[in-house]
């Protein structure tokens, strides 16, 4: 057991699948002389060289449909965007040729890609540059998408997608690039469509991913205070989403809160309830209730953008709701 | 989408499950509802049915095999659907959440627990939210539907304490149980939860540490049979339905005498008693390897004629395995009869939580001195085993006087 940062523990990710198998190349804006913008490529660039790491210009639409050629073709492109905001300018690559060439060649043509990068907001970087677009990928049959929570999700996650043998969406945390946690040594990869369970709880269950995994455990402390009991539920993959989990929790607590990032209006969270309402309504005691990022373009000001965001007492005012508390 | 068929609980008790017999081949087309095969439980055999339609794809497992419950012993899906990631799963995955259509069989959930120092709703709320008025929609959590429905509890009776009324699942916990196999035939009156006093704390605690987890005493009488016996012979006057036995009478005057004695008729539930307004008397009945107590419920309401044949009926059965768990569940109190097997006198173990046991002997000839003079008689020794901590000396032999007046004087029954 090792211990490392999210970034480190996805630089391994890659350096590994890089070592393992020569069709793996890194691609992106600053991936390779400036050791890419979050550092996440450091040092690959002198390990694998400029064939397999490549700087690109500042055209995501360009970058992406090349990367979806390569792998069309028999290689294993990992393209970096800088933020998922920026893959906003890709969007037309992913959603109409990555995610649907299998489809539309009758099977006869895969693409095995990744496109990876932060989503989410940071701190300050305003309304354009905060922005949590899970619930856009996942809308789209033929996408995979991944979002670890932890150092050890992240690094046995990217190894899987990478492995993957269709389009897979990795969205990291911006804001999780610098958290440090345990990761096992050696070649492991972690199962995409497959959740965890965070911390373990009889009284409610919380439904969270990437960033709001910290928050939702946070929450989990806060309510342990007041002997409540709740179990967290990381889903790490939010399609396919392992629905078996969430259910098998809510059986027993009879009681659900999803924790989001993103914005209220179709987001993961409703997908969550959807599943939940259907497959375990004579379990409920409670409607479910979701906490979510405010239904606004992310505010500049400070004071305003903390105001705009989930945060865990919003999360423990949820439980109470649903314990009929206060 | 194929559906997985797993041992269900199918008594209380259940942990493990023997399937006996499959009534449902690979390949036969199933309809919900159908038995697809008898499974041996703990008390009797069962019949395990589909909980959705399709065709039988698979038995998991073979004819006589024991597995626990919840795990899989077959498959119901498509014909030529693909099984295989359900079958890999089997054993070494998780269980999987329940499908809807087992939910039935799942075991209600834990109590949920209420953190200390948090008020009880019913004394934080100033004023307690009206219950539904008549015709009124109820408004229930699913959870609290649920529950409802497996505890035979009747909703629009229930001050709900959520957000507008509404019923959930922490304002059934307060409720106590109907009462088993309720039916509308007879008043139900439930059953009063009597808080214990100190003094009865001090009988628990200090009798238990003297003698066991029950402390029992033992309380023996001789009745005497003789216009019993000649009631029973001026019975069969009637025909063959007039056939009942000694045992018949027994229950039925127990179960009167019960209802003059509330306090034998309760259960121990370790910081309250539980005095029941009903009268369900459990009557023990030797089955191959053991012995299981069906009930007669509400006894004290039957006819001999009704007591009669339902003893039959439950006794056969028993022996057969074929009860319900519903059906040997649920006595306020017992009788064990061993009279048959020429037993003078016995002392029988109490079933818990019931407060009392009796144990019946043989009906046996003897010289009696009636007023001065010998003569034959016919004489019955009981026992009553009683749970001190319910049952006290004075109540338990109260209780007998008053079975004894009505063996001894049989018209009093139907008096």
């Amino acid at each position: 057991m090792q211990t490392l940062t999210y970034r480190d523990a996805l630089n391994q990710a890659l350096r590994e699948e890089m070592q393992r198998d020569d069709r793996v190349f890194l691609m992106g804006e600053e991936v390779a002389e400036y050791d890419g913008a979050y550092k996440v490529s450091r040092g690959l660039l002198k390990e694998f060289g400029p064939m397999r790491v490549v700087d690109t210009p500042i055209a995501e639409l360009g970058f992406a449909g090349v990367g979806v050629g390569a792998a069309m073709v028999g290689l294993r492109p990992v393209i970096e965007m800088m933020t998922f905001n920026f893959a906003l300018l890709a969007i037309d690559q992913i959603v109409n040729s990555a995610a649907k060439m299998r489809y539309m060649s009758g099977g006869q043509v895969g693409v095995p890609i990744v496109f990876r990068g932060p989503g989410g907001a940071a701190l300050q970087l305003a309304a354009q540059h905060s922005q949590a677009f899970e619930s856009w990928y996942a809308h789209i049959p033929g996408l995979k998408v991944v979002m670890p929570g932890t150092p050890a999700d992240a690094k046995g996650l990217l190894k899987s997608a990478i492995r993957d043998d269709d389009p897979v969406v990795f969205i990291e945390g911006e804001m999780l690039y610098n958290l440090k946690g345990d990761v096992p040594d050696g070649d492991y990869t972690i199962p995409i469509g497959v959740a965890d369970i965070k911390r373990a709880g009889d009284d409610v269950t919380l439904v969270c991913h990437s960033k709001t995994v910290g928050v939702a455990l946070k929450a989990a402390e806060q309510l342990a205070e007041e002997s409540i009991s709740a179990e967290v539920i990381d889903l790490r993959t939010i399609r396919p989403m392992d629905t078996e989990t969430v259910l098998r929790s809510v059986v027993k607590t009879n009681r659900c809160v999803v924790v989001e990032e993103g914005w209220p209006f179709a987001g993961v969270g409703a997908q969550v309830v959807d599943t939940v309402q259907r497959e375990a309504f004579d379990h409920l005691d409670a409607p479910l209730l979701r906490v979510t990022g405010a239904d606004v373009p992310m505010p500049y000001n400070k004071a305003l953008e903390r105001a705009a965001k989930a945060d865990p007492s919003q999360v423990v005012a949820a439980v109470k709701t649903v314990l009929y508390r206060e | 989408m194929a559906t997985k068929i797993v041992m269900e609980a199918l008594s209380p008790t259940m942990e493990e499950g023997r399937l006996v017999e499959w009534k449902k081949q690979e390949g036969e087309s199933v309809t919900t509802g159908d038995v697809l095969a008898e499974v041996e439980t703990d008390k009797a055999v069962m019949e395990l049915v589909a909980r959705a339609d399709g065709v039988l794809l698979k038995q998991v497992i073979a004819a006589g095999t024991t597995v626990p419950v919840a795990d899989l012993v077959g498959i119901i899906g498509e014909p030529g659907e693909d099984i295989a990631a359900l079958l890999d799963g089997a054993g070494a995955k998780p269980p999987t959440p329940p499908e809807p259509a087992t939910t039935a069989a799942a075991p209600a959930p834990a109590p949920m627990q209420q953190a200390e120092g948090s008020p009880a709703p019913e004394t934080s709320a100033p004023v307690s939210p009206p219950m539904a008025a008549p015709g009124q929609r109820i408004k229930a959590s699913p959870l609290a539907r649920r529950i409802a429905t497996e505890r035979g509890l009747d909703l629009a009776a229930i001050r709900g304490s959520g957000p507008e009324g509404r019923i959930v699942k922490r304002d059934l916990d307060r409720q106590p149980a109907a009462a088993p196999g309720a039916t509308a035939a007879y008043p139900s009156a439930g059953f009063t939860d009597v808080p214990l006093t100190m003094i009865r704390k001090a009988i628990a605690t200090r009798l238990a540490q003297s003698i066991g987890p029950i402390p029992t005493f033992y309380l023996t009488t001789e009745v005497e049979m003789d216009r019993a016996w000649e009631a029973r012979e001026a019975l069969k006057a009637v025909g063959p339905e007039g056939k009942v036995s000694f045992n018949d009478i027994i229950l039925k005057a127990t179960a009167l005498a019960l209802r003059q004695h509330p306090a034998c008729n309760a259960w121990w539930q370790g910081d309250h008693i539980r005095l029941w307004h009903e009268v369900h008397v459990g009557v023990a009945v030797a089955v191959e390897d053991g012995l299981i107590t069906p009930v007669i419920r509400h006894a004290d309401h039957k006819s001999l004629r009704e007591i009669s044949s339902e003893t039959r009926d439950l006794a056969d059965r028993a022996r057969a395995r074929k009860l319900t768990p519903e059906e040997y569940t649920g006595a306020t109190f017992s009788v064990s009869n061993l009279g048959m097997f020429d037993i003078d006198q016995f002392t029988a173990v109490i079933n818990p939580p019931e407060g009392g046991i009796l144990a019946v002997g043989s009906i046996v000839e003897k010289p009696v001195i009636v007023a001065g003079q010998v003569s034959v008689g016919r004489r019955m020794r009981v026992t009553m085993s009683c749970d001190h901590r319910v049952i006290d000396g004075a109540t338990g032999a109260q209780f007998l006087q008053t079975l004894t007046l009505l063996l001894e004087n049989p018209l009093a029954m139907v008096w």
